[in-house]
């Protein structure tokens, strides 16, 4: 078993070594553009209803008894109808500097099913469903397409999981924190599925990932230490190896991210997840919350003068439910939020068509009507940062797009 | 609400095998129970009197190393010392994948769930975690003989176990009248007593007064244990004079062993011991509120029949509530990672081929972290049966962190989880589980959602 053993973690090492970016060549051609995008998914289901609070809609707070909205929760006001959840509440600053932003009451196509694999893939494939497409990419590695002969380093996915987004063809650069404890995207979602019906374990279950990630990354930082890498990357390491706090790890990548996109990595994405709040909806808010503004806040101090050029889109499955169920939380829904944030997009603002949450403005009775495709969004930043035509995002990085009237998104 | 295979292997046995099969009926399972103890003989553990190193040998190395007149003779000493503890950390591995494999093998699986229900009833955590290794041989000597016959045998073996006796401080009890106490000036110590009759007999809310725990403690006095000596009963520090304990008067005449011996027996058939026992055995193994007609049946069986243990287990099986088809317990961390071994069918001379150093990689640490430090429970009351206790993010993890690592590690050949999701449990599996199953991205992924489910988890 010993030698078992051994090949198992020589294996673990020699395909970390391989995806380390500290034994690839320097030398890459630089690519045509220079702005920088950042992609991060959040997986789970933001409730977006919670993040940015519609407080100004007479009917939100009876349809959340126990999810205090607006002033009552001590949300932080934003411009008179929508607030800002207190969790995230360390954004509000880059939001009044105009580097923060949201878009409300958008979504994918995706309708009705309510399934995360499903609505990941759709989002992440950026197509208008799952049947007849026969893309098997995601839409960021169809944008690395359109320009041949870009070298790997250009984008980066990063973190443990596979990231469909940026999976396909064109060549992407992949990093990840931990060696050889790891619970993938698709164990933890389908551990959610498996417990779905448990409350006990569903609730433990939901913390519980969070501690193995934490594990995790602490194993990994401990490995990193004991093998003595040296060099830039192994400073990353030990710096996860410093921090106590459970939102160690995704920093982390946030970090690794900022190191990587201030030199010629031109896109970079990875995912924060656990946003999928069944029950204790508040409690898993506020440390999902602190997540998400660490990772935005590192990757602008990081980033330093480099932040200017760059465009950080979080984006999500799906919404969840107008109404809070029975355990203190939401369920899968459908419209959502999109936020922002970067030197290079006109943060300080809430966009998007407000549909209402009156009985008969409800998707299908119970979720935010999605007024417009969350892809027009993305394809409008890309088409300002990148100068990619309409044309070419409207066809090949998202089929079926229409990307209709230009926002006001891009600095 | 019938006997079925499937659940009387889950919420009795040590779960699923795909190489034993599971009990036939309820007759079956007595049949196994009242029968040989065919595990025990197949992979042996040794008895406690027979641990080498004992106490003893350690508290001799350690006057060696003291008394040492040259460096080079403590440090001789100090070799041996770090030999035996060598030794005892091998023992102590070992001993745990022997009854590991007990669980993996056997058909008589209740027998194993029985035996750790009995050790937890009667905890006895060594006061010195390093004599951890104590624990198993004890539980060979003094609880598994014991598991199909008479309470008031098992009740004498487990109150005369060295392990609690240090535990529940009665070597400090000494009768103030005695010989030892006039002379010395020490006195009582009730920790032993009072734990005898609220934990391990009468209950919580027995029908006992202050009093009888302060002459049941006095009835003690005597019986003691110090690594030399071993189990004794000392008569010159044993309180003169009868003792009335439950409106019941033991001795006056000469302090004997015997005496305690009597009020043990007693105290078995005591209405309110077999009530407590019926309530602690269906909540453990049945749900956490168990009818009142089935504790009231168990303990009317156990009375009739005199304290016969088998009453009380036939009398819990034969009740409908017993193969409810909800599945209302959690498997413990020592019950979950037994059932996964079963389930995976490891082999036991794999099992029996690690050093400590795998064991405590792959049971004694992860057990730790899932919450259960092995034989180390926090109080007399020995571990919870409140499951939201167990099933916390901390514990969560643990238990997950197992699933997802450690099938990979010790089998060289994993089963392929869209079959291993029926070998666990059984022909009709939940949905979620078998999708999960078939969805999981790797073949590692798919042991470890199957393990970490609810489904699995529950029993």
């Amino acid at each position: 078993m010993d030698r078992r053993r051994f090949l198992t973690g020589a294996t673990a090492l020699g395909c970390s070594a391989a995806a380390s970016p500290w034994i690839t060549p320097v030398a890459m051609a630089a690519a045509p553009w220079d702005t920088r995008l950042v992609v991060i998914i959040l997986r789970g289901g933001v409730d977006g209803l919670d993040v940015i609070q519609p407080y100004g809609d007479p009917h939100l707070a009876a349809l959340r008894p126990g999810l205090p909205v607006g002033e009552a929760g001590g949300a932080f006001d934003l411009d008179g109808f929508y607030g800002l959840n207190p969790a995230f509440g360390a954004l509000k600053p880059l939001y009044d500097a105009g580097e923060f932003g949201a878009v409300h009451a958008v979504s994918t196509p995706y309708r009705s099913m309510r399934s995360h694999f499903d609505g990941q893939d759709i989002l992440e494939a950026g197509l208008p469903g799952l049947t007849g497409g026969g893309l098997r990419d995601g839409w960021l590695n169809r944008l690395l397409q359109t320009t041949p002969g870009l070298e790997p380093e250009i984008a980066y996915a990063i973190g443990p999981e596979q990231m469909l987004v940026l999976s396909g063809e064109a060549r992407a650069a992949r990093w990840s924190p931990d060696a050889e404890l790891r619970i993938s995207a698709n164990a933890r979602a389908l551990l959610n599925v498996v417990h779905h019906d448990d409350p006990l374990f569903r609730d433990a279950s939901e913390d519980a990932i969070e501690i193995v990630e934490q594990i995790a990354a602490e194993a990994a930082a401990a490995e990193a230490a004991a093998t003595g890498d040296g060099g830039e990357d192994g400073a990353e390491m030990m710096m996860m190896a410093g921090s106590t706090s459970r939102t160690s790890d995704t920093t982390a990548l946030a970090r690794f991210a900022a190191s990587r996109l201030r030199r010629d990595t031109r896109i970079a994405s990875f995912s924060v997840n656990g946003w999928d709040t069944h029950s204790r909806q508040g409690r898993i808010m506020g440390r999902r919350g602190q997540a998400l503004a660490d990772v935005l806040l590192t990757l602008k101090a990081d980033l330093g003068p480099v932040w200017d050029k760059t465009a950080v889109l979080c984006m999500t499955e799906f919404g969840r439910t107008a109404a809070e169920n029975g355990s203190g939380g939401t369920d899968h829904g459908t419209g959502g939020a999109l936020f922002y944030a970067g030197g290079a997009l006109r943060g300080g603002q809430v966009m998007g068509d407000w549909p209402g949450l009156g009985p008969g403005d409800l998707f299908e009775g119970r979720d935010l009507l999605p007024t417009r495709d969350v892809r027009a969004y993305a394809a409008w930043a890309m088409r300002g940062l990148i100068g990619l035509e309409t044309r070419v995002l409207e066809r090949d990085i998202f089929p079926g797009l229409d990307m209709g009237a230009a926002p006001r998104l891009v600095l | 609400m019938t006997f079925d295979p499937i659940l009387a292997a889950v919420r009795f046995g040590n779960g699923l095998s795909p190489d034993v099969t599971a009990p036939a009926s309820v007759a079956d399972m007595l049949t196994l129970l009242a029968g040989p103890d065919l595990a025990a003989a197949a992979y042996p553990i040794g008895l406690f009197d027979d641990i080498r190193p004992s106490q003893w040998d350690f508290r001799l190395v350690s006057s060696d190393i003291q008394a040492a007149e040259t460096d080079a003779d403590r440090e001789a000493a100090m070799q041996r010392r770090a030999d035996m503890r060598a030794a005892s950390n091998e023992l102590w591995a070992r001993n745990t994948t022997m009854q590991l494999s007990r669980d993996v093998t056997t058909r008589d699986g209740m027998r194993e769930r029985l035996v750790r229900f009995w050790a937890d009833h009667f905890t006895a955590p060594p006061t010195n975690g390093a004599w951890r290794y104590h624990v198993y041989p004890m539980i060979e000597q003094r609880i598994r003989p014991h598991i199909a016959g008479r309470f008031s045998d098992m009740l004498r073996a487990a109150v005369m176990n060295p392990l609690l006796i240090q535990y529940l401080s009665q070597t400090q009890s000494i009768g103030p009248q005695s010989e030892v106490g006039q002379r010395t000036g020490r006195g009582l110590n009730e920790n032993m007593a009072r734990e005898v009759l609220e934990l391990h007999t009468l209950g919580t809310g027995g029908g006992y007064s202050q009093t009888d725990v302060r002459e049941f403690a006095e009835l003690l006095t005597g019986l003691t244990y110090s690594a030399r000596r071993g189990l004794s009963y000392q008569t010159n520090k044993a309180e003169p004079g009868a003792e009335v304990v439950l409106g019941r008067s033991y001795g006056g005449g000469e302090a004997s062993l015997d005496q305690v011996l009597q009020a043990l027996d007693d105290l078995a058939l005591h209405p309110d011991t077999a009530r407590h026992l019926a309530r602690k055995l269906a909540v453990h193994f049945i749900g956490p509120e168990v009818d009142a007609d089935l504790v009231t049946g168990m303990a009317a069986r156990y009375l009739d029949s005199g304290g016969a243990l088998m009453a009380l287990y036939e009398a819990m099986l034969d009740h409908p509530a017993a193969w409810g088809a909800d599945l209302r317990r959690v498997k413990r961390p020592v019950d979950f990672v037994a059932a996964s071994l079963r389930a995976l069918a490891v082999a036991p001379a794999e099992l029996n081929d690690w050093p400590y150093r795998t064991v405590a990689r792959r049971i004694f640490r992860p057990l730790s972290a899932m919450g259960q430090t092995l034989h180390q429970p926090l109080g007399p009351d020995g571990w919870s049966e409140d499951d939201a206790a167990w099933i916390t993010p901390q514990g969560m993890a643990g238990r997950i962190t197992w699933a997802m690592q450690m099938p990979e590690r010790m089998l060289d050949r994993l089963p392929d989880p869209r079959d291993f999701v029926f070998h666990a449990l059984g022909p009709t599996p939940p949905e979620a589980v078998v999708f999960a199953a078939h969805a999981a991205e790797t073949v590692p992924d798919g042991i470890g959602l199957v393990l970490a489910s609810s489904a699995f988890q529950r029993r």
